[in-house]
């Protein structure tokens, strides 16, 4: 079964945010990261499998050393999103000070 | 839109919140009227051109309002909405989802709170957004974007395409 993945899914838990931040400062190995919370190392690999099924982690392989960092770019898609968003609440708000200032009209 | 009344959108992931917050410049009184009475509702809720169509609406605690969203092709998206309070002129909270047109609702919806204010003859108005699954919600209105198909935000599906369609 594939689950389509996508960068909100990646941003909605709290350990992949703050992984997130962390590999946005710097490149990191899975044991640094690991280092970095409480759970297991293990859980913390299926949040970076996860974020790299997201397009939002990349992998680099130097030496023997794994490398996880983050794909900025991707990270444009969540402005995008916003984009929209307000753009929709902008049209509706236009209409509503139309409606406003018929209203007032109408009051006087 | 006028370029002095504040707008401003923000979304805070951790409590699952979205923020909307916009001056008017009209007196409370004519602001909470364009939010509360059905006939004003139908005049700017669905952007053009869409439009907003109220079987009923009865505007107290525990009432309900029960609406579609009509695209231009006559195709109707049901929405139902319960209010669970309201402070008269100054904050009401409702229960919104998507219905069928039985009025069935289709779980999980979205708590909103509306908030109003006046200052110098402008008011504002801070609506908050609570959804159970903030990752649902975003992801829908991805799909809607993309798809034109379902949303959980009132009609934002409809309203991305038209967005998108400039």
């Amino acid at each position: 079964m594939e689950i389509r993945r996508d960068i909100f899914q990646a941003i909605a838990d709290p350990t992949r945010r703050a992984i997130v931040v962390l590999i946005a400062l710097q490149a990191m190995t899975p044991n640094a990261l690991a280092e970095h919370f409480n759970t297991s190392r293990q859980a913390v690999s299926k949040h970076i499998k996860i974020l790299t099924e997201c397009d939002l982690v990349k992998q680099e392989q130097q030496g023997r050393e794994i490398y996880y960092s983050l794909e900025i770019e991707k990270m444009k898609e969540i402005d995008i999103w916003l984009d929209q968003f307000r753009k929709i609440w902008e049209i509706r708000f236009n209409q509503l000070d139309n409606v406003l200032s018929k209203m007032k009209k109408q009051k006087k | 839109m006028k370029k002095d009344l504040l707008f401003d959108l923000t979304v805070d992931k951790t409590k699952q919140t979205v923020t909307i917050t916009r001056e008017f410049d009209a007196e409370l009184p004519l602001v909470w009227d364009a939010f509360t009475k059905q006939e004003f509702l139908d005049q700017w809720v669905a952007p053009k051109p869409f439009t907003s169509r109220t079987k009923y609406m009865d505007f107290k605690v525990g009432g309900k309002r029960f609406f579609a969203m009509v695209s231009p092709e006559g195709q109707e998206r049901w929405m139902i909405q319960e209010y669970k309070s309201i402070t008269p002129k100054t904050n009401f909270q409702l229960f919104n989802a998507f219905a069928d047109e039985d009025e069935n609702p289709q779980l999980p919806g979205s708590e909103w709170d509306y908030n109003f204010s006046e200052q110098h003859g402008k008011t504002k108005v801070v609506i908050s957004i609570y959804n159970e699954s903030l990752t649902r919600m975003e992801r829908l209105i991805e799909m809607g974007f993309k798809e034109g198909m379902a949303a959980t935000l009132d009609n934002l599906d409809e309203l991305l395409a038209t967005a998108s369609a400039k």
